[in-house]
């Protein structure tokens, strides 16, 4: 049994199962329904178990009905698990107490708490009652939001003006105004550009260290996770795949590496040595097994006159699809 | 009890901040609800006249008094309807207010009361016009006045609290429209809004006393218009409180069973 008093998070054995009403299509089916309703069991979070330590990053990856959010949603209390060890803080999510919830957000990227028509100041005046924080607190921790995420211009706005970007900023901003210990973050950047994306980055970034919260991203913007976090929880149809460093995480599955080389003869025809992925006048670009790249490495550097030579890892997506590919757990 | 009262402050402030966004529409909202009113009064006015002065004890000023006091009880009777808890659950808005540290029914309470601050002032003028073009005929006392402010109050929350037990259905099912616009007939009739209940056949107003509405509608109007005596005064403030009491009871029990159900289920 694991020691959840070290961590803030303690997940053991959780499962949640939904019952989703299902038909055929067109009327008769609609009819028949009526009398004699099917329903299929969804097994959206499927004996998952990790922990997570105070201050720590985590992201967490999974093609959409993953069971992401679902997970998400009952570690913030929001969802009822069907069986299974949930704890954060050392509270009992599903009970919200009131003490729970103020030291925890969860922050969806395609929601919205603000009030709508007006400025994200006056929204923010409310959460500072609905929190019980102190004053002083409050302007110290708004100021400085403000100065982090660069709000100066926009508290003032109603918040219908503002564009996705800035709504999500303000909105986090608010989100964050108690200090929460525990962060929960369900895609934070979706629909931004990139500026706006690494502005939010950078902000979370910064907010953990500067109260060791504890962050639980998920995103499917691979540099939301490669930025922010060393930890990462694989899940794919409920189940948890894998559970460990970002690195070796591609370390283990990426099955192929790339090899950048710059010969001092353009004419070298490379393909005896791998893939050429791209070619351009000395530089080219080859693609050769994970096992094989030493040994190719070590002919094109006897073989060739090379300028320059890199290996690198596969992109982290392709790392990733080939560990949905696999369906079973691997750490 | 501290923080509670700072939290209402500050929503009553946002409430009325946010209405007030919206003055010009809420304007003409006002001035639409003034048709129902003024249809029931011309008719019942005339009905009144042509029975030689007065029916079930109402005068032409008489009705003219309860219809002009009617708008405002009418006003303060909006309050968070079945129809916004379907959008809260689509858009998933009862998720975030179920995440942070208060009750959502605190949230209602303070946001539709702010908004009549706004709703009354722009009442106000209206209420004159009618004054002047009706006649009202009042026979208020300082205690009946006194009673009415309680009365508004206790309206407000009692129906606050019932539309919120009937919202509360979404919890288990994705639509109550249809139940809201049954449960709106029975009040239309049984609470005083379409005719004060005297004028009701008496087997009608006999249901109409075992149920919520008329404390909702025509008891605070009666109570400021001067048709009760001190006694019933009181004994209206006293069915309000037993009400208020019993819905809020049910409402609890209702929230913890129904918000334990959408947990499971999700949205």
């Amino acid at each position: 049994m694991t020691d959840s008093s070290a961590y803030d998070i303690t997940v053991g054995d959780l499962y949640k199962t939904y019952f989703v009403p299902e038909r055929e299509a067109g009327l008769k089916s609609s009819l028949k329904s009526l009398v004699r309703r099917k329903t299929s069991a969804v097994h959206a979070v499927d004996a998952i178990s990790f922990t997570i330590e105070p201050g720590e990053v985590v992201g967490f990856l999974g093609p959409n009905g993953a069971g992401k959010t679902t997970t998400l949603k009952i570690l913030s209390g929001l969802l009822y698990p069907t069986s299974g060890v949930v704890s954060v803080l050392g509270h009992t999510p599903s009970r919200r107490e009131k003490d729970f919830l103020r030291q925890i957000t969860l922050i969806m990227g395609n929601r919205n708490q603000l009030q709508w028509d007006l400025p994200a100041l006056d929204s923010f005046e409310l959460n500072r009652a609905i929190y019980r924080i102190p004053q002083a607190d409050y302007r110290r921790t708004r100021d400085e939001f403000i100065e982090l995420l660069d709000l100066q211009g926009l508290i003032k706005k109603p918040v219908r003006n503002l564009s996705l970007g800035e709504r999500m900023k303000v909105e986090i901003a608010g989100s964050l105004l108690h200090c929460p210990r525990v962060l929960f973050l369900d895609e934070p950047t979706i629909g931004l550009d990139v500026t706006m994306q690494r502005r939010i980055r950078e902000f979370i970034a910064a907010y953990n260290k500067r109260y060791n919260a504890t962050v639980l991203l998920t995103s499917h913007y691979m540099a939301d996770v490669e930025t922010l976090c060393k930890r990462v929880l694989v899940l794919h149809h409920g189940h948890l795949l894998f559970d460990g460093n970002l690195a070796d995480l591609s370390d283990r599955f990426a099955a192929y590496k790339t090899i950048n080389v710059t010969l001092e003869d353009a004419s070298v025809d490379l393909a005896a040595y791998g893939a050429v992925i791209e070619h351009e006048g000395e530089r080219s670009k080859l693609r050769v097994s994970k096992a094989e790249a030493p040994r190719i490495t070590a002919r094109l550097l006897s073989e060739c006159s090379v300028i320059d030579l890199t290996i690198e890892d596969p992109p982290i997506e392709d790392v990733i699809e080939r560990v949905f590919a696999q369906e079973q757990p691997v750490a | 009890m501290k923080d509670l009262l700072t939290f209402y402050v500050q929503s009553l402030k946002t409430s009325i901040m946010s209405t007030f966004q919206y003055r010009t529409g809420q304007a003409f909202y006002i001035l639409g609800m003034m048709a129902e009113p003024v249809i029931y009064l011309v008719v019942w006015s005339t009905i009144a006249n042509a029975q030689g002065g007065s029916i079930a004890g109402y005068t032409a000023g008489g009705f003219a008094a309860y219809y002009i006091i009617w708008t405002l009880v009418r006003n303060i009777n909006i309050v968070f309807t079945p129809y916004g808890w379907e959008w809260r659950i689509q858009r998933g808005e009862l998720s975030g207010m179920l995440l942070r540290p208060l009750h959502p029914l605190h949230y209602d309470l303070s946001f539709f009361a702010g908004m009549k601050v706004v709703m009354i002032t722009i009442w106000l003028p209206i209420a004159v016009l009618l004054t002047l073009v009706f006649h009202p005929t009042f026979n208020a006392t300082p205690l009946s006045v006194i009673v009415f402010v309680f009365a508004l109050v206790g309206a407000y929350l009692i129906r606050s609290m019932l539309l919120w037990l009937l919202g509360m259905i979404t919890f288990w099912t994705t639509r109550v429209g249809a139940i809201y616009e049954l449960y709106f007939a029975f009040e239309l009739l049984l609470s005083g809004r379409l005719v004060p209940l005297a004028l009701m056949p008496g087997w009608v107003q006999k249901i109409a006393a075992f149920l919520p509405f008329q404390w909702t509608f025509q008891y605070p109007i009666e109570a400021l218009i001067g048709q009760l005596s001190p006694v019933q005064l009181f004994e209206g403030l006293g069915m309000q409180v037993l009400w208020i009491a019993g819905s809020f009871a049910l409402l609890r029990l209702v929230w913890h069973f129904g918000v334990r159900h959408f947990s499971s289920v999700g949205n």
